[in-house]
């Protein structure tokens, strides 16, 4: 059984199963979003994470202070992610009814005095919340080791928890695609976000229906990239950042075979059987036209296939801002598959300019 | 004469008058008065839709955020008395700090606070996206709550370093190593190597933005009393600045949102 899970959280299967359930909970949101997956959510969640618990490793790393908030993260991500699609689903029927959404009923349209109504209950969230701080703080000290020492790097050596999905990254892209451009582009595309989605729909209350576009690429970036990303980087990353299953024990001499290689390697090599050019243009001339070729190139045909509404509705802006947006957000999956099925390591490798993609 | 409670003898002194100057809110115009002519809860409308008052709906997170940063100031005003950043005193102080404080949890609620404040602030974020609250006329309202949201990373990250243990020098090192590898501007990021005149290289590692993060090309000490101005000065005034720019504009942007 441990086993079992061990091999099912490889990032190979685990990232595959996240996406295929991803896509079927956006098919078939009804049940998704209904009360008794909830259920099943909590139970099968607790019973998990109840079970594992009875193991030393997996308890030693669930334990550790700073992977307690990594547990209450998945905690509040679970039941956040599934209340707000249960409410905008039961919208969703109520709007299909011809009513309005629970939020725009006449009786919660009506003014109510700030004071009881609002004052109380903010004192009551924030006694609530100094009481759930102040025991935390009381069970579980504040974690530190030894003093500082810069000639001696402890393995796996790991940012706070906030960042381990940038971290993870670091595994397919450089760090400055991985610890810069990414991040940057994800604030960008996040502040971007009400300039680009001009759907007039679905202001103010829950639903599902009336935003699924947006709700589905938020949550994609959101729940599969980001904190999917953490939890691997978290629970899964050990010694060397080698993959350990939540059961395995953090072996350091356990050795992974590296046989990654570059699309010039594959291109020339491979492929036209002569060695790599010298000029480093031409070396890298696959990688350079793939790369050009999937962010602006693709985008005609994107344009064609599938955009042509949103093109029209959006304005020429907005539309080709959030497919480059959408397109870089893709190149993480992309990439993290061309690894585990190619062993491909770099689309373009120009050590020459520190430029490997 | 009825014989008057403790409690309206309290409410009838010239003092108690002075301070709050309308009667119990126990009806409009003194609901109006108390939220109106109080400084704190004025930042409150004085009555505000149904939806946006249910728990349900808002998750308070919004609110619980600006709450845990108001404790993180306070337990981290308290920890800066018995704190120095130096590499020599640093970590002796955080061992201080736990020996000899009995039942001390200041740095128990500092640290777990912040975690708490992270979570909190992805959730509201997360919040705000499921309700359509970004869409107009709250847009800009929501760029600035993603400026504010990487500004309590830093925060997190920032302080991280300050306890000066194992933990907090290689998790930087590893946070900052990502600063080399800016394009341009780092020295081991892409097109670095072309910025060159002759032989001299005017993106090294001696004065790339890595530099000028840590003061130096390790994490040492000028890097600890640099994180240590950032984390206790400069990102929160920007924060706080912030955080009064974004109430108002929930404020003039029309409130908690709702179904228009």
């Amino acid at each position: 059984m441990k086993a079992v899970f061990n091999f099912l959280s490889q990032p190979q299967i685990s990232f595959t199963m996240t996406i295929i359930l991803f896509i079927v909970a956006i098919q078939k949101m009804e049940f998704f979003a209904s009360k008794k997956f909830g259920w099943i959510l909590l139970f099968g969640t607790l019973a998990f994470f109840g079970w594992g618990m009875t193991d030393s490793v997996f308890f030693g790393t669930m334990s550790w202070p700073d992977n307690i908030p990594i547990g209450i993260l998945i905690a509040i991500v679970l039941w956040s992610t599934w209340f707000s699609l249960h409410k905008g689903v039961e919208n969703d029927k109520r709007i299909a009814a011809g009513e309005p959404p629970l939020e725009g009923t006449p009786e919660n349209r009506e003014k109510v005095w700030a004071w009881p109504n609002l004052v109380y209950t903010e004192l009551f969230a924030i006694i609530a919340c100094t009481i759930f701080l102040v025991a935390w703080a009381i069970i579980f000290k504040a974690p530190l080791e030894e003093p500082a020492n810069p000639t001696w790097a402890p393995n796996p050596a790991k940012a706070p928890w906030y960042f381990l999905g940038l971290q993870e990254m670091l595994v397919y892209f450089d760090p400055w695609m991985a610890g810069v451009v990414l991040p940057v582009l994800i604030i960008v595309g996040l502040v971007a976000i009400p300039y680009l989605d001009i759907n007039p729909k679905g202001n103010g209350y829950y639903t599902f229906r009336e935003r699924k576009f947006a709700i589905s690429s938020f949550l994609f970036g959101w729940l599969v990239l980001w904190i999917f990303l953490i939890i691997v980087g978290t629970f899964l990353r050990g010694p060397n950042w080698t993959f350990y299953g939540p059961f395995e024990f953090w072996d350091h001499h356990k050795v992974v075979a590296e046989n990654n290689i570059n699309l010039s390697e594959i291109f020339w090599i491979k492929l036209f059987n002569t060695g790599l050019p010298k000029n480093i243009f031409l070396r890298e001339i696959a990688g350079i036209l793939l790369s050009v070729g999937y962010l602006f190139g693709s985008i005609p045909l994107i344009t064609k296939f599938w955009g042509k509404r949103y093109l029209e509705g959006m304005g020429k802006v907005r539309y080709y801002l959030m497919i480059i947006l959408m397109l870089t957000m893709f190149s993480l999956p992309i990439k993290m598959y061309l690894r585990w099925l190619i062993n491909l390591k770099y689309i373009i490798f120009m050590p020459e300019f520190e430029l490997n993609i | 004469m009825a014989k008057r409670s403790f409690a309206e003898y309290v409410a009838n002194t010239q003092v108690w008058k002075s301070v709050f100057r309308h009667g119990p809110p126990d009806n409009a115009r003194n609901r109006a008065a108390v939220v109106a002519g109080n400084v704190f809860l004025h930042l409150h409308p004085i009555k505000l839709k149904k939806s946006g008052v249910q728990l349900g709906y808002t998750w308070c997170m919004g609110g619980l955020t600006f709450f845990v940063f108001l404790a993180l100031t306070i337990t981290g005003v308290l920890l800066m008395f018995y704190y120095r950043p130096t590499a020599e005193y640093a970590f002796n102080d955080i061992i201080a700090l736990r020996e000899h404080v009995p039942l001390g949890i200041m740095r128990e609620l500092h640290r777990w606070g912040a975690h708490l404040m992270v979570i909190t602030v992805w959730i509201h974020m997360f919040r705000v996206f499921m309700t359509g609250s970004y869409k107009p006329p709250r847009e800009f309202n929501w760029g600035v709550g993603v400026i504010l949201l990487t500004l309590t990373l830093l925060l997190s990250f920032t302080g991280y370093l300050l306890p000066w243990d194992q933990l907090a020098i290689w998790a930087i090192t590893v946070g900052s190593n990502m600063a080399k590898a800016t394009p341009f501007l780092g020295h081991g990021g892409p097109g670095a190597a072309l910025a060159k005149i002759g032989d001299f290289v005017m993106v090294s590692d001696k004065n790339d933005v890595r530099f000028q993060l840590l003061g130096g090309r390790f994490v040492g000490e000028p890097a600890l009393l640099r994180f240590y101005i950032l984390h206790c000065v400069f990102i929160p005034i920007v924060v706080a600045v912030l955080i009064a720019v974004h109430f108002w504009r929930v404020r003039k942007d029309g409130g908690i949102s709702a179904p228009l």
